[in-house]
């Protein structure tokens, strides 16, 4: 043996033994590779522009408070020229480019949003509070899958709509929130481009970066210019957005607040209009299901991405006879999450996105216990500075507090119970919301029997949180209209002639 | 949830092939209904591939290494082992690094029942535990009173671990009952020594068979639950030692009882190795994490471990050869 370890000490002198646990030791990532400027401008027309109106947004990291960048406001005259910039670029060759040479571009971007994985996931942590094991491992892989994807159709449009024509509709404004930047950039991005629209994107005010970091990936992957824009700012950009004339499509996905005033204001107009709104998700599990894999998905079913996420589990409906013991496994799961630091790679549960969130996830919690239910959160310590909201259920929720009913949008999941089948049903489709459903049961006719009268977009069954750019995704009722992903999102963006 | 394995009777049970049923061991469950809920076979999954995940750094990293030493089974299980190779293996087994006091020895070196001597001999005053396996292993295809006498041989040369097969044919075929008998009359069999009963994952075909079968071992006295005997293509993966953990946690809730997990066959890596760790802790909890309730048996894992506590030590990794391959 050789004698290099002889010295007295050895590689485990005061070593904590690691009986009765070890704590994981903090395994941050690194944020060398991000690059964030100390200003940002527009991008429009291919290159990054000051603002005519002369305004900027601080966007800050959620998890310090700590200012990351001044990005631009753009006012109205700003929109202007994005929207010029399209129409510009529409008509002068992109909407007449042949769909395999659009492809060849999609395939680039996709290629370069891999290339640029972790500058990307890195960046959208910073910028968000997501835990750095969610936008390493599905954020930016989607968004790559997303364009990969959209690549394939461009190509391929005429057999997308048998014995239709499929054309380009314009210039599209889209408009996308803060809990998925990135990822929803590319779910609204790669269709249009695919299908041969232009763009002109409003990112979240809360999380500008990476929609701009994009910019420069499209620039790389030679996305001719004009054909994206990127208009940042706060609801007052998005609005002159949405509302603006030369507009032949608005695609949203947000509150449903505003997507009703969205809806009010184009009204009588010929813009079409996609929405992507709120949900209240029921997760049923019934009293077969696999229950440990059970409470695995109702436990990512609400805390993913801290609960910011439209088609989350916030209601679990578990079979009466079940309940005593899934709550208690359900507890006893959360109390091993870790919530914190959200570079740390072991981080489950990141900060709340803005303080203006926080404060709407603390007041719904305040009216749950003022109604009368009955608050649990495991015992963990959140940092000192930063955004932070704990893991939260409620149970003896009735079917009529505000807590079973509001969209909260953070990681606060209400606890129903039923008793048959049909009571699960209607319990889970008395909300004004549809975007989506889970069902857990070993039983393949009952899953089947329970999704088929679920009122949602989405039936997950055995799962959930599963998004897969070949799968159409979209809400009933107040969760808006319109699909994304696969054929029914591609025919969003297009007009089907006869042929 | 609805799937349930009948707690036998309080009352004494006789087989076919005679011998009384002692009324303490598994009995003490009271008769109650134990709980074998179905696993999903894709979110099993899913949840390991997370907790295979976890990034074990610096510190931890070190305590995990410690810790996975003092749980490893040394084991070697060759029809070619030989009293000196059985010597050999003790050796490591005492001092893996005999230049670094600090590394602690293993917690077990298991072996055939003929060879249980030599390791009594070679292991006395080390606190290194003796297993054999027994019962027909790996097969467990013999009559049953040759399996217990097996048993009993290797107890009475000095095994104070006794490593056996449930009794696959019987429970493939639906004869649970039989089985667990089985079980039970080993456990009768083992005495004082530690009985582990090895599930053989890989010919049970399925998740549910696992926790089905991981219970019944539970119920009738298993001391430990251990996944493959190491002779199969399909040895331990992770979703098997967490659906496996996850009957063990639910058996612990209804009966108070903790039983011990041991993956065996395939942990080569000291990555690996701490994957299990972060799945009995996060799953089981820390008190799970000693060596009493928590092995791995393996010939070449300790290897790799040492390589990693060199690597943390001296800042570049050591060649294979340095490490010795006993």
């Amino acid at each position: 043996m050789p004698g290099e370890l002889a010295e007295p000490t050895g590689v485990l002198a005061g070593v904590d033994p690691a009986d009765g646990g070890f704590a994981y030791a903090p395994s941050r990532e690194s944020t060398d590779l991000v690059a964030i400027q100390d200003r940002y401008g527009l991008w429009i027309g291919g290159e990054e522009v000051e603002a005519l109106s002369g305004r900027t947004i601080t966007t800050t990291n959620p998890a310090t408070e700590e200012p990351l960048a001044e990005v631009a406001e753009a006012g109205p005259e700003d929109v202007d020229l994005a929207v010029a910039a399209a129409r510009r670029a529409y008509e002068d060759g992109w909407r007449d480019l042949p769909g395999r040479e659009r492809a060849k571009v999609l395939y680039r971007v996709a290629r370069q949003l891999q290339e640029r994985a972790r500058e990307l996931a890195v960046l959208e942590t910073l910028d968000g509070g997501k835990p750095i094991k969610e936008s390493r491992d599905i954020d930016v892989p989607l968004a790559a899958a997303h364009f990969f994807h959209h690549a394939g159709w461009a190509d391929k449009l005429e057999w997308a709509f048998a014995n239709r024509t499929p054309s380009p509709l314009g210039v599209v404004g889209q408009v996308i929130p803060w809990n998925f930047p990135l990822l929803m950039a590319a779910w609204k991005l790669a269709p249009a481009l695919a299908t041969g629209n232009t763009v002109v994107l409003k990112p979240a005010e809360t999380t500008p970066l990476t929609a701009l970091l994009l910019a420069e990936v499209l620039a790389e992957a030679e996305v001719p210019p004009g054909v994206v824009n990127i208009v940042t700012g706060g609801g007052a950009t998005g609005a002159s957005l949405v509302s603006h004339p030369g507009l032949d499509k608005v695609a949203f996905t947000g509150s449903t607040t505003v997507g009703r005033q969205i809806q009010e204001s184009l009204a009588g107009t010929r813009t079409r209009l996609t929405l992507e709104l709120g949900g209240k998700a029921a997760n049923i599990v019934y009293e077969d299901a696999a229950v440990d894999q059970a409470v695995e998905g109702v436990v990512n079913g609400i805390f993913f991405n801290q609960g910011h996420v439209c088609c989350a589990g916030s209601r679990l409906l578990v079979q009466e006879s079940v309940a005593e013991l899934f709550l208690d496994k359900l507890r006893r799961r959360i109390a091993t999450l870790r919530v914190g630091d959200p570079l740390d790679k072991n981080t489950d549960v990141g900060a709340i996105n803005s303080a203006e969130q926080l404060g709407r996830i603390t007041s719904l919690v305040e009216a749950g216990v003022e109604e009368g239910g009955e608050r649990w959160q495991p015992a963990c310590a959140l940092p000192e500075k930063g955004w932070w909201f704990p893991p939260t259920v409620f149970t003896g929720v009735s079917q009529s507090s505000r807590i079973a009913r509001e969209e909260v949008f953070g990681p606060v999941l209400a606890v129903l119970t039923f008793r048959t089948p049909e009571e699960a049903v209607a319990k889970a489709n008395n909300t004004p919301y549809g975007l989506s459903a889970g069902v857990w049961s070993e039983k393949g006719s009952k899953v089947l029997w329970t999704a088929e009268r679920l009122q949602a977009g989405v039936v997950w069954a055995n799962t959930f949180n599963k998004l897969d750019p070949t799968s159409p995704f979209g809400g009933y009722k107040e969760s808006g209209f319109g699909r994304e992903g696969g054929l029914h999102g591609l025919a969003s963006y297009v007009s089907l002639g006869r042929r | 949830m609805l799937a349930e394995i009948e707690h036998p009777d309080p009352g004494p049970t006789r087989l076919a092939v005679g011998g009384p049923v002692a009324a303490d061991g598994p009995r003490s469950v009271d008769g109650r209904v134990l709980r074998v809920p179905a696993v999903d076979a894709v979110g099993l999954e899913e949840r390991a591939a997370a907790l295979g995940g976890r990034s074990v750094k610096r510190e931890a990293k070190l305590g995990a290494l410690s810790l996975l030493i003092r749980c490893i089974d040394l084991t070697t299980l060759e029809g070619a082992d030989t009293p000196g190779r059985v010597q050999g293996m003790c050796a490591k087994a005492r001092r893996p690094e005999p230049a670094d006091r600090t590394v602690p020895p293993v917690a077990a070196v298991c072996v055939y029942p003929s060879l249980v001597p030599v390791a009594r001999e070679a292991l006395v005053g080390s606190g290194v535990k003796v297993a054999s396996v027994a019962g027909a292993f790996p097969s467990g295809q013999s009559e049953l009173s040759v399996r217990l006498a097996d048993i009993s041989s290797a107890v009475a040369a000095g095994a104070d671990e006794i490593d056996i097969v449930l009794n696959r044919g019987a429970f493939l075929a639906g004869d649970h009952r039989r089985a667990f008998d089985e079980v039970v009359l080993a456990r009768e069999a083992c005495g004082p020594a530690h009985l582990k009963v090895i599930l053989e994952t890989g010919e049970l075909g399925t998740y549910d068979q696992v926790r089905k079968a991981s219970t019944l071992a539970m119920a009738a006295g298993a001391d430990f639950i251990k996944t493959s005997t190491g002779k199969v293509p399909s040895a331990a993966t992770l979703p098997m030692a967490l659906c496996m953990a996850e009957a063990i946690r639910d058996f612990a809730d209804q009966t108070g009882r903790q039983v011990g997990l041991k993956a065996a066959g395939g942990v080569r890596t000291a990555k690996q190795g701490w994957q299990y760790l972060v799945v009995i802790q996060e799953v089981l909890g820390p008190a799970w994490l000693t060596p009493d309730l928590f092995r791995v048996g393996a010939s070449g894992l300790l290897n790799d471990v040492l390589l990693q506590l060199r690597f943390q030590a001296s800042g570049h990794y050591a060649r294979p050869d340095d490490v010795s391959t006993d």
